[in-house]
């Protein structure tokens, strides 16, 4: 059975702006799901409509087989929703956020607590159960939300940016968070604009642009699509020209850097063999960006200018 | 959601708005005694003994029954035009819309809780009445309809409100400029039957005349209005209040794009 389905989504907002042109978007249960865009792509409005946040223009969406328009309270059951933005009371404490919450899905008291304790503690927020919201760190008013969204335990969760403006090591054990719990048999459907999170956690992917998606299909075939790779590669000693190597595009960056375009069809050999054959000597060498970023980028280039939404 | 599970959803939001206000008593509960006492001590004792009688009443009982009305009416008001609009404000609404809780458990839950606090402020001046003068109760029953439909009326007008209100400033101007004026003009102080003959019937288009008249009756036994159709408007009012909150809410009117 499939997490989510959508078909035919349109929605416009009052001021005219198209911003979902009729995407469908199948996410089949158990998934981690990426969903990927540049700003005002589309993502939000999505997600603004299969949380109930948004109302559709037309369309259909359902969820574990519940449409939205016809079992709407089966289907929201169903889904946990992190969003973008904090929205939570910024006063109230912090066990008294996820328990409220529990109880807003019809869970009684005892249980609501035991939820709340549980996912605090997995979230490593139960030493601040008792502090209002608004002084927590901006990981862990994050973390709060992911604490919140999962206290009815939700068979879909779906995350909006969750690990923006969180550092390094926090947004790390938030990965190994939800790759836990997908694990688990949760279904997750993530919006991201680091691109290295979605390749390292989710197995497929589509890309929104301008209210229609562009791509739909499995990590492993996206990244295949990738006809070109750049690597940075620094040299040992400094150079003055650009080293003419056949079947490479390659640039100078500075005295030590050279920035090398490597086809598909050649291989890193073929090109290590041509810098030996002039005399480079290579130290380290780095991808220049992350793989799936620089397809993302390709693609929404290759995509036609619109209007915009948010 | 079964009845079971929205009514635990009740509870809660119930129970959420009782903590909101209790939290913060000293902007809720403590503002409202102060104003009433002090309107006790001027109007009832200082300047009461100079007016003398009123409905066969002297003035500090004439007008408690009414202080007690426009606390209701104002905190029963207030109480879920800010909590509303804050929740709005602060995009925590979103926690309610993404859960499956129908519009009238989100509706009745904000309602009751604006009720709790109108009447609990009710109660408070209700007790600190007693240190001025003694009130008897000549028809309790009447007395808590008029005190729960009240309530119920103006938690169902803060609701409506906040709806509609994009910034502050929209949740202040029913309020200071409807609410305030029409409670002032509504007998708290005089009785209607003191007036000129055109402005009592100007009098009487104002709803807030039978609430306070009504709550008299209740409480002293006399009123310029007759009560029972006073009662009877006031739940036409609730009722049509009611289904006019409740659909905006399931429109999402001024909450969903």
């Amino acid at each position: 059975m499939s997490a989510l389905t959508i078909r035919n989504l349109t929605k416009t907002y009052a001021n005219g702006v198209y911003a979902l042109k009729g995407i469908d978007l199948q996410v089949e249960k158990g998934d981690f799901f990426a969903l990927l865009g540049p700003n005002g792509a589309g993502k939000s409005t999505t997600i603004g409509v299969i949380s109930s946040l948004v109302n559709k223009t037309a369309g259909e969406v359902s969820i574990f087989g519940h449409s939205l328009d016809t079992q709407r309270a089966l289907a929201k059951m169903k889904i946990g929703v992190v969003p973008q933005e904090f929205n939570f009371n910024q006063f109230e404490k912090v066990f008294d956020i996820v328990v409220t919450q529990a109880g807003f899905y019809g869970i009684p008291v005892p249980l609501a607590r035991e939820r709340a304790e549980k996912y605090l503690r997995q979230l490593g927020l139960w030493e601040k159960r008792d502090k209002q919201s608004r002084t927590l760190s901006g990981g862990m008013k994050r973390r709060l939300m992911i604490a919140r969204a999962l206290v009815h335990e939700p068979e879909l969760l779906i995350l909006d940016e969750p690990t923006a403006g969180v550092d390094i090591e926090l947004r790390r054990s938030m990965w190994d968070f939800l790759t836990r719990i997908n694990g688990e048999g949760k279904t997750i459907i993530l919006t991201t604009h680091y691109l290295e999170e979605a390749e390292s956690l989710c197995r497929h992917i589509a890309i929104i642009d301008h209210g229609i998606i562009v791509e739909n299909t499995d990590m492993k075939s996206l990244l295949e699509k990738l006809q070109v790779e750049t690597f940075i590669l620094d040299l040992a000693r400094p150079v003055t020209e650009v080293p003419v190597l056949e079947g490479f595009e390659v640039w100078l960056k500075d005295s030590r850097t050279l920035e090398v375009a490597v086809p598909k069809s050649q291989s890193l050999n073929t090109l290590f063999v041509a810098l030996a054959e002039q005399h480079f000597e290579v130290m380290s060498m780095r991808n220049k960006a992350n793989r799936l970023e620089e397809l993302f980028v390709r693609l929404v280039e290759q995509n036609l200018p619109g209007e915009q939404a948010s | 959601m079964s009845a079971r599970e929205q009514w635990v959803a009740f509870l809660t939001i119930v129970t959420k708005e009782i903590r909101r206000f209790t939290r913060i008593w000293p902007q809720t509960l403590l503002p409202p005694a102060i104003t009433m006492t002090l309107y006790f001590v001027i109007f009832g004792n200082l300047i009461g003994s100079r007016i003398g009688e009123m409905g066969g009443f002297n003035y500090m009982q004439y007008i408690v029954p009414g202080l007690i009305m426009m606390s209701v009416i104002q905190n029963s008001y207030g109480n879920v035009v800010s909590s509303f609009f804050s929740t709005k404000f602060q995009h925590s609404i979103e926690e309610m819309l993404v859960s499956p809780m129908p519009a009238h458990v989100i509706l009745n839950g904000f309602i009751v809780g604006g009720m709790v606090r109108g009447m609990l402020v009710g109660l408070i001046v209700s007790l600190l009445s007693l240190f001025f003068t003694q009130l008897s109760m000549q028809h309790l029953l009447i007395t808590i309809t008029v005190v729960i439909l009240t309530a119920a009326l103006f938690a169902l007008g803060g609701f409506i409100n906040a709806i509609f209100a994009n910034k502050f400033d929209d949740i202040s101007i029913v309020p200071t400029f409807i609410l305030t004026p029409l409670t002032y003009l509504g007998g708290v102080f005089y009785s209607i039957d003191l007036l000129p003959e055109f402005w009592r019937m100007v009098s009487l288009a104002n709803p807030i005349v039978y609430m306070v008249n009504a709550f008299r009756y209740g409480v002293l036994g006399v009123s310029d209005v007759n009560v029972y159709a006073s009662l009877g408007a006031i739940l036409a009012f609730v009722v049509a209040f009611y289904l006019l909150a409740l659909w905006l809410l399931q429109r999402g009117t001024g909450i969903r794009h």
